[in-house]
């Protein structure tokens, strides 16, 4: 086991899956030359040449088209999409066309396609470029949503995601970039939800961003963590599992409160498993605002270690 | 619009008696005005006013008590119109509604599974709202929740007389709520000829010191417990969804108490025990019962219950089932009646048996098989 940052295990994770599989190519804005606006493809167009690693111009409905053609056509594309929010460029590809086309061809043809984003706010980037929409993305059969939220996902999630005939979109995010830690060999697969810090008291539900901070607010209430992963499809199993044993848990969502992922979390818990709780389900989201740049207001607006250990004090009397 | 409340005039203080208004609707007040008084069971006190503004409308009347931040008066802040005081209709205090208890739902399923009331069970959850680790607490406590029971008296303090009479009354109203609303009873009944086991006792008594004669009630919970043991559905538990057979027939006697209330204590092993011998323990269970000195276990393991009830000249009995317990069967009075007997009608002493079952377990078929059961061993005493 060696130690790595989390754009450090991305990148190993590209490289690999360009140098394991010819089809597999990978295209974006500034993907190239300039080595990925945050330096995971960096050094990529070198090694692999221009027909594996291209640059795009400026039109994500077009590159993001491109991309469902070319694995209706038997490549494996990875297309980067800058950020979420520009994704919404591409909205018709993913949602009408990546999505659906196996529907509507009745299954005669199918969409190996990854699309991957950065997602999510706190480095200052602003409004425009701070959202977290992935809970938007779950919304949507067809596609399949994965949040790298710990190394050992930035590294495995990619490879596993290839391996599936239908659309992947693969969710980074920027605050873990210089996140460092130990980096294990193994595969991991993109159906389930995991287990990442054993406790007794309350169980937080959560993924991507706030991984980590969970796990420090974890330290404090005795907390069970566990990393959703998979926005979509959800597995439920691990965290009733949990439910059952603390009767009580908080879902952390970088995303807005109102029509929010979490909220789609929590109906299941009452769904599944009201009878096991002991107190209502409590959610930590952002503050519905627009993402402020200011930094100390940002960081107010976004979940926090110590407003999710105040959530979870206060589901005890 | 400024909200005077009930102020807290020292830190113990939770509720205050509205004693007088110091002004009325329409007044214009100013900072430090004494506006009105208040009790706050040490003394009456003045209630200052820190905000001017014009009173609109004085929400509590003189002589109420309530709790510190309930809002008694609204004014007009300078320069704000008054309002007219809207007319509330007023509704009488006991039909509002009341709020409704809060317990978490895993602490109800638990304390329906562990048969703990709730009602006993003092939350410390968020909002005071029971938790399963109040309903842990309370099922650890002392019996008393459960069983409709005196529990053995604690040697030292024993509590008033009265105290327990109502702690049974409240033990036997739970367990007893808990059966009617959990257990879809059916009851049954068969009157029952006594001739033969009448003879049989008169003998069998006129050969015996009088300390040692058996009463008609040991042969029918004799008859009881023996037909248990070929109709093993009628001895049991229902836990958890499901039937589990007792381990031997502990036959829960029913003995009423001079103070008032009842306990159903076991007597172990009922099947097995000669007649003289279950004479003997039934004899010991009332003494004891009456002195309040029962064991817990003869408390807690009855598996079927039987209730007498023909001193009083009760025809038939319509017996509720003590939870967890799955059936319990009852005796009225023996009396003769006319009765056909080899086709001939004769004074015969007769009683009425009768039998309430939980139909989640058994169906009246097996309880009709059950009743003729008892029926058929009454008609042998000798093998009793």
């Amino acid at each position: 086991m060696t130690s790595v940052s989390y754009r450090e295990a991305l990148r190993l994770a590209h490289y690999e899956a360009l140098e394991r599989d010819e089809r597999v190519f990978l295209m974006g804005e500034d993907v190239g030359s300039y080595g990925g606006t945050y330096a995971v493809s960096k050094g990529m167009l070198e090694k692999f040449g221009p027909e594996r690693v291209r640059d795009t111009p400026l039109s994500e409905l077009a590159f993001v088209g491109a991309g469902v053609g070319a694995a209706l056509a038997g490549l494996r594309p990875i297309v980067e999409v800058m950020t979420v929010n520009f994704s919404l460029l591409a909205l018709d590809q993913i949602v009408n066309n990546a999505a659906l086309l196996r529907h509507m061809t009745g299954g005669q043809v199918s969409v190996p396609l990854i699309v991957r984003m950065a997602t999510g706010a706190g480095r200052q980037l602003a409004a425009q470029h701070s959202h977290s929409l992935e809970g938007w993305y779950a919304h949507i059969p067809g596609i399949k949503i994965v949040a790298q939220g710990t190394i050992e996902d930035a590294r495995g999630m990619l490879a596993a995601a290839l391996k599936d005939p239908d659309p992947v979109l693969v969710f980074e995010y920027p605050a873990l970039y210089d996140a460092k830690g130990e980096l294990a060999d193994g595969a991991v697969d993109i159906s389930s939800s995991k287990l990442r810090r054993t406790g007794g008291k309350v169980t937080l539900v959560t993924y991507g961003g706030c991984v980590p901070k969970c796990l420090k607010a974890a330290e404090e209430i005795d907390g069970e963590v566990i990393d959703l992963r998979v926005l979509r499809p959800l597995d439920m199993a691990p965290v009733l599992e949990s439910v059952r044993k603390t009767r009580r848990a908080v879902v952390v969502d970088e995303g807005w409160r109102s029509g929010g992922l979490a909220a789609e979390v929590m109906a299941r818990i009452m769904e599944e498993g009201f009878y096991d709780l002991d107190a209502p389900v409590a959610r930590v989201c952002s503050e519905e605002v627009p993402i402020p740049y200011a930094a100390h207001l940002e960081q107010a607006a976004l979940p926090q270690p110590e407003k999710i250990v105040a959530a979870a004090k206060g589901l005890f009397g | 619009m400024i909200e005077f409340k009930m102020p807290a005039l020292g830190s113990d203080m939770t509720e205050g008696k509205l004693l007088e208004w110091k002004v009325k609707q329409g007044d214009a007040v100013k900072r430090g005005d004494v506006i009105a008084v208040v009790d706050t069971s040490k003394a009456a006190v003045e209630v200052e006013i820190w905000q001017a503004g014009t009173v609109q409308e004085l929400l509590t009347e003189p002589g109420t008590t309530v709790p510190v931040g309930t809002v008694i008066a609204t004014l007009a802040a300078p320069g704000e119109a008054v309002a007219a005081p809207e007319k509330r209709p007023e509704k009488p205090a006991e039909e509002r509604p009341q709020p409704r208890r809060r317990i978490s739902p895993a602490a109800r399923k638990h304390a329906e599974d562990r048969g703990v009331d709730l009602d006993k069970v003092e939350g410390t959850g968020p909002g005071g709202s029971v938790t399963v680790e109040d309903v842990e607490r309370a099922a650890k406590r002392p019996v008393v929740e459960e069983k409709p029971a005196v529990k053995p008296l604690p040697e030292k303090k024993a509590p008033p007389v009265s105290d327990r009479a109502l702690e049974m009354r409240k033990a036997i109203a739970a367990a007893m709520a808990r059966s009617k609303r959990e257990i879809p009873h059916y009851y049954l009944s068969q009157s029952v000829p006594l001739a033969r086991a009448t003879e049989w006792l008169e003998a069998e008594n006129a050969r015996r010191p009088i300390t040692e004669r058996v009463l008609m009630a040991v042969l029918q919970l004799k008859a009881v417990a023996l037909a248990c043991m070929k109709f093993p559905d009628m001895n049991g538990f229902f836990r958890d969804g499901a039937f589990v057979p007792g381990p031997s027939v502990h036959a829960g006697v029913a003995i009423s108490l001079r103070q008032g209330g009842l306990v159903a204590p076991a007597i172990h092993d009922a099947q097995e025990l000669p007649l003289p011998e279950l004479m003997r323990s039934l004899a010991d269970l009332v003494r004891r019962a009456r002195a309040g000195s029962l064991r817990s276990s003869e408390m807690s393991d009855p598996t079927i219950t039987i209730t007498n009830l023909g001193e009083g000249g009760v025809e038939t009995v319509f017996p509720i089932i003590y939870p967890p317990q799955v059936a319990i069967v009852g005796f009225g009075t023996i009396a003769r009646r006319a009765w056909i007997l080899d086709n001939d009608i004769r004074l015969v002493p007769m009683v009425s048996v009768s039998l309430g079952a939980d139909h989640r377990v058994s169906d009246g078929h097996r309880g009709a098989l059950f009743l003729a059961e008892i029926a058929r061993l009454l008609q042998e005493p000798e093998k009793l």
